[in-house]
C-alpha cells in the first residue's frame, strides 16, 4: 500500500471542505479525483501533501506524514499544480534541477544520482534541446512540461496532479497525460490526479474517487464509478449527453444549447 | 540522441569561465579598494599607498609620516567599513528579492531601514547602552526594530493581498517609512539634552569609522553571509512559489524566518553604524542577476563584491565631488538609485 487516507477532514474557518475521506492507493493505480467545483478535490490534494492542516490520518508507505519532515514527504510524493509562475530568469535545466532538492542535505549538496535523473527527465519530456532556454520565454504548455520534468526529477514514487492540464490545448493535454502514463509503467509507482474532463479521467484512470460537497460519493474502479446513475446524481445533469460524439451529424435540433 | 561529447559538457559547463569572472571581479575589487584609499583631499600615489598597506599588513616597521597616518588611521577603516556595509546591504537585497519573489524588495523599499533607524534613535534617546560596548545599545535596538518592521510590513501586506504583489509590499513599505519618519521627528522634538547626539547620529556617515566597527561588521557579515549562502537552494526554490517550494521539500516557514532574522541583523548593524543608506540593496542584485543569472549560489557572493565596490566608489564621489564639502553617502546612493529605480520600472513596463 503506497498511500492511505483515514477519515481525512479539512476545515476552512466555517466551511468543512473535506469530510471524512478515506481511500487507499496501491502500486500501479491511477486514481482520478472527480466531482463538481467546490467538491474539495484540490483541498484534498493539499492535505495529502501536508501543505494544509487536516484532521484524520494520512500514511505514506505506512508512515504517518504528520511525523515526516517536508523533505521526507517530498521524497515520497511529488506534486504538479494547475498553473505555474516563475519570477526570475532560471534556465529550464535549473528549474528541473530544483526537483532534486529533497535528495540533498543541508551541508553537502552532493547528489550522486541527481545529474542523471535531471537529464533523464529533460529527455523524457522532450526538453533536452531547450535546457539552456530562459523559462520566462516558454509558452504555458512548455512551462507545464518543464514542471512535469521537475516532478519526474524529484523521483518520488507517488505523483499528485492538481488539474495539471486545465489551461492547456488538447495536444498538450494529451502529451502531459501520455508522459505520466509512461512514467507509471515502471513498478512501484502510483498517481492521483484531479481532473475535470471525465473523458480524460476515463481514458487514463484505473480508479476513481467521486466527490460531492467534501464527501466521497463513489469510490472504486473507473468502470464501477462512471455509471449514468452515479455521475448524474452528483453532477445533476445529463453527463452522457454532454460528452456525445463531436462529429455526430448536425441537424434535428441537435446544434446549439438545449 | 545526444552524442557523448555533448553529454560530458552537460554538467562541466562554464566552470572555468565562472572562475575567470570571479577572479576578474576580485581584481576589480582590489583595484577599487586601492584607489579609494589613495584618493582624497590629500592624494597619495597608488604605489605609495600599496607600499604602506603592504608594510602594515606584513607587520614591518611602520613608515611614519602624515601619509601613513592618513591611510592607516583615517582612510583604511572608513573604506573597509564602506565596503562591508555595501556588501551587507546588497546581500540583504538579493536575499529578500529571492524570498519575496519580488525584484523591487530591499531594506529601504520595505521600510526595514527606517524601522532600524527608529530603533537606533530610541536607544540614543533613552541612553540605552551596554557597559563596555558603546555600540551595542543602538545595534541591538536597531536589529530588533528591523526585524519587527519587516514582520509588520509583510503581515500587513499579506493581510491585504495574500499573493504578496509587488505593488502592495512597496505601498505598505512607503506608508511604514512615513510612519516611522514621523516618530523620529517626534523624538527630535522632545530630544532636549539628547538633541546633539541624535542629530549627530542622523547626519552620521561612515566618515569616522573605526577599526573596531569594521571588524564588528566583518564578523557579522561573515556569519550571516555564510548562513544565507547555505540557503541558496531554498531561495532558488522560492522562485517557483511557496507551495511548490514546500512540495519539493523546503520547510517554507523555517527558511522564511531564518532569512528574515539574518537580513534584520545585517540591516540593523549597518544602520546603527552608518545610518540609512538607500537603494544599494535594490540596484546591486539587479545588475548582478544580469551577470550571473538568478541562481543564488552565484548571485549572493557576486552581489556582495559588486555592492562593496559600488558603495566604495559612491563614497569616493561623496568625498571628492564638492571637496572640501563632503556629501552624505546616503545622498549619493539615493541620487543614483532613484534614477535607476525609474529605469527598472520603465523597462519592466516596456517588456511586459
Amino acid at each position: 500500500m503506497m498511500l492511505r487516507a483515514e477519515k481525512v477532514s479539512v476545515r476552512y474557518k466555517d466551511l468543512e471542505a473535506v469530510k471524512q475521506v478515506s481511500f487507499t492507493l496501491e502500486e500501479g493505480q491511477w486514481l482520478m479525483l472527480v466531482g463538481p467545483n467546490g467538491a474539495g478535490k484540490s483541498t484534498l490534494i493539499k492535505a495529502l501533501s501536508k501543505t494544509l492542516p487536516y484532521t484524520g490520518k494520512i500514511a505514506l508507505m505506512d508512515r504517518d506524514i504528520a511525523k515526516l519532515s517536508q523533505k521526507q514527504i517530498a521524497r515520497g510524493m511529488a506534486v504538479l499544480r494547475q498553473s505555474q509562475q516563475v519570477n526570475y530568469a532560471f534556465t529550464v535545466e535549473e528549474l528541473v534541477r530544483l526537483g532534486r532538492y529533497a535528495h540533498q542535505s543541508a551541508w553537502s549538496k552532493k547528489d550522486e544520482a541527481g545529474s542523471g535523473k535531471v537529464e533523464e527527465a529533460l529527455q523524457m519530456c522532450g526538453l533536452y534541446e531547450m535546457r539552456k532556454q530562459n523559462v520566462l520565454t516558454l509558452s504555458g504548455g512548455e512551462l507545464q512540461r518543464a514542471f512535469l520534468a521537475q516532478v519526474f526529477a524529484q523521483d518520488a514514487p507517488i505523483l499528485l496532479l492538481d488539474e495539471p492540464v486545465n489551461h492547456l490545448d488538447l495536444a498538450y493535454q494529451q502529451s502531459i497525460f501520455d508522459l505520466v502514463s509512461l512514467w507509471l509503467k515502471k513498478p512501484g509507482r502510483a498517481v492521483i490526479s484531479v481532473v475535470h474532463d471525465l473523458l480524460l479521467a476515463r481514458r487514463y484512470g484505473t480508479h476513481a474517487l467521486l466527490m460531492r460537497e467534501g464527501s466521497v460519493a463513489a469510490l472504486g474502479g473507473t468502470e464501477a464509478v462512471f455509471t449514468r446513475e452515479t455521475l448524474e446524481s452528483v453532477y445533476c445533469m445529463d453527463v452522457g449527453e454532454w460528452f456525445k460524439n463531436l462529429y455526430q451529424p448536425w441537424g434535428d435540433g441537435q446544434n446549439g444549447a438545449t | 540522441m545526444v552524442n557523448n561529447k555533448q553529454k560530458n559538457n552537460f554538467y562541466a559547463q562554464g566552470g572555468r569561465a565562472r572562475f575567470l569572472r570571479f577572479a576578474a571581479l576580485g581584481l576589480l575589487t582590489l583595484t577599487a579598494f586601492l584607489v579609494c584609499v589613495a584618493v582624497g583631499s590629500v592624494s597619495i600615489p597608488l604605489s605609495a599607498t600599496a607600499e604602506i598597506l603592504y608594510k602594515a599588513l606584513t607587520g614591518q616597521t611602520l613608515v611614519s609620516g602624515t601619509e601613513a597616518t592618513i591611510i592607516l588611521t583615517v582612510r583604511l577603516p572608513r573604506v573597509l567599513s564602506v565596503f562591508l556595509v555595501g556588501a551587507s546591504l546588497s546581500l540583504c537585497g538579493a536575499a529578500m528579492q529571492g524570498l519575496l519573489r519580488n525584484p523591487l524588495a530591499d531594506g529601504a523599499t520595505l521600510g526595514v531601514s527606517s524601522g532600524a533607524s527608529l530603533g537606533a534613535m530610541l536607544a540614543i534617546f533613552f541612553g540605552i547602552t551596554l557597559p563596555g560596548l558603546p555600540l551595542a545599545g543602538t545595534a541591538v535596538l536597531s536589529i530588533v526594530f528591523a526585524f519587527f518592521s519587516l514582520l509588520l510590513v509583510l503581515s500587513l501586506a499579506f493581510a491585504l493581498d495574500r499573493s504578496l504583489e509587488t505593488s502592495t509590499i512597496i505601498l505598505i513599505g512607503v506608508i511604514f517609512t512615513m510612519f516611522s519618519g514621523a516618530l523620529m521627528s517626534l523624538l527630535i522634538t522632545f530630544a532636549g539634552t539628547h538633541l546633539r547626539s541624535l542629530t549627530f547620529w542622523m547626519l552620521g556617515s561612515l566618515a569616522g569609522s573605526s577599526y573596531q566597527e569594521a571588524f564588528f561588521l566583518l564578523a557579522v557579515l561573515l556569519t550571516c553571509g555564510a548562513l544565507l549562502f547555505m540557503h541558496s537552494s531554498e531561495l532558488d526554490a522560492f522562485a517557483i512559489g511557496e507551495d511548490n517550494a514546500a512540495n519539493i521539500g523546503v520547510s517554507v516557514r523555517r527558511v522564511k524566518l531564518t532569512v528574515m532574522v539574518l537580513v534584520s541583523v545585517l540591516i540593523g548593524i549597518c544602520v546603527a553604524i552608518g545610518g540609512s543608506i538607500g537603494f544599494v540593496g535594490l540596484i546591486i542584485p539587479h545588475i548582478t542577476r544580469a551577470l550571473t543569472g538568478p541562481a543564488h549560489k552565484k548571485l549572493l557572493p557576486f552581489s556582495m563584491l559588486i555592492g562593496g565596490v559600488f558603495l566604495m566608489l559612491c563614497d569616493l564621489l561623496a568625498r571628492t565631488l564638492l571637496s572640501p564639502v563632503e556629501l552624505p553617502l546616503g545622498v549619493v546612493t539615493s541620487l543614483i538609485g532613484a534614477v535607476f529605480f525609474v529605469v527598472i520600472l520603465m523597462k519592466r513596463r516596456m517588456t511586459a
